[in-house]
């Protein structure tokens, strides 16, 4: 636990960019919900349903951004034995379970109406299920060893090995047959999409992303505490048994 | 009113657009709040426990000189 490298700096530098991530998060929602329900037209194909797209897509795009941030702080933790960038790792995870469940129902509430069914085992499908699984085992397995320091080694192992799903989800449609439409945003030759509807979906990206900036600061807050009391615990429990 | 009525029944998709945006508003207003107020506690029992410690550690061992020093400077016996 001295290893803790002095959390001081982030929490300077933390201090000054939550505010800041606030603000983006709190502006761009409001502008990306104003265009998603009222500036941008309904699909010429989905109707007024393409409007679940500027919650589903962000939110997939989130689903994968918070596993490979995680993987990286993983990696870090594992490779530098930071533990900053354990408590990162352990930070980012439920944003991004809470991303990827989000994206998961709005997906099944965008094809009920358009493919005509709740759910099927394609694989872009799956895999995204198999990322939120991968999430749910990361935190298990985390806290799953009274030695804190363990769990997250443990856990930071899964999330380096489960990070080979995020390239199959990405090309999962390109690589199988599936309901699911193909890319039309970030793919060769540019964007396939008006941009009456790319303005929503990048308001709405920018918003997660900084609302996962600013969650991810309270989090890892909230770990920095929790990892010193438990240090300052132990150094009580220590000095009582020396001094008796 | 009758935009206002076409406006929530979403060309007929009311019932799978409003849960879209409910859903996302519900689930990240509550892991924001979770992680707020975990935040709070922990650094509120962080302090607390702080605040403590140096009288703790003075009574238990008189000869500690540096009441700021971490765990890896106890005194052996």
């Amino acid at each position: 636990m001295h290893r803790f490298a002095n959390p001081a700096r982030f929490l300077r530098i933390a201090a000054i960019i939550q505010p800041w991530a606030m603000a983006v998060a709190a502006l761009a929602f409001v502008a990306g919900l104003w265009f998603s329900l009222f500036v941008s037209p309904a699909d010429y194909q989905q109707g007024e349903t393409v409007r679940i797209m500027y919650i589903h897509v962000p939110s997939a795009w989130m689903g994968m951004f918070c596993y490979t941030a995680m993987a990286v702080f993983s990696a870090m933790g594992l490779i530098w034995k930071h533990p900053l960038a354990d408590l990162m790792a352990r930070a980012t995870a439920p944003v991004g379970a809470a991303f990827t469940f989000i994206c998961l129902v709005t997906g099944s509430l965008w094809g009920k109406p358009m493919w005509g069914t709740w759910w099927v085992w394609d694989a872009r499908l799956t895999s995204m299920l198999i990322l939120f699984f991968l999430y749910l085992g990361y935190m298990a397995l985390a806290d799953a060893f009274d030695d804190p320091e363990r769990g997250q080694k443990a856990a930071g192992i899964l999330a380096l090995v489960g990070v080979v799903n995020v390239p199959i989800i990405k090309w999962s449609v390109d690589w199988w047959n599936t309901l699911h439409q193909p890319a039309s945003v970030v793919k060769m030759g540019g964007p396939a999409i008006d941009s009456t509807m790319m303005v929503p979906l990048i308001l709405m990206a920018l918003a997660f992303k900084a609302y996962w900036i600013v969650v991810l600061i309270f989090r890892t807050r909230s770990e920095i505490a929790s990892a010193k009391l438990r240090t300052l615990r132990m150094a009580q429990v220590h000095a009582a048994g020396q001094a008796e | 009113m009758d935009k206002l009525s076409a406006f929530f029944a979403m060309g007929g998709y009311a019932g799978y657009i409003w849960p879209t945006y409910i859903l996302a508003l519900v689930v990240m207003a509550v892991l924001l709040i979770v992680s707020i107020r975990s935040a709070r506690t922990n650094e509120r029992d962080l302090e607390a426990a702080q605040s403590l410690r140096p009288s703790r550690r003075r009574r238990n061992n008189p000869s500690a000189v540096s009441p700021e020093a971490g765990t890896e400077e106890v005194p052996q016996a």
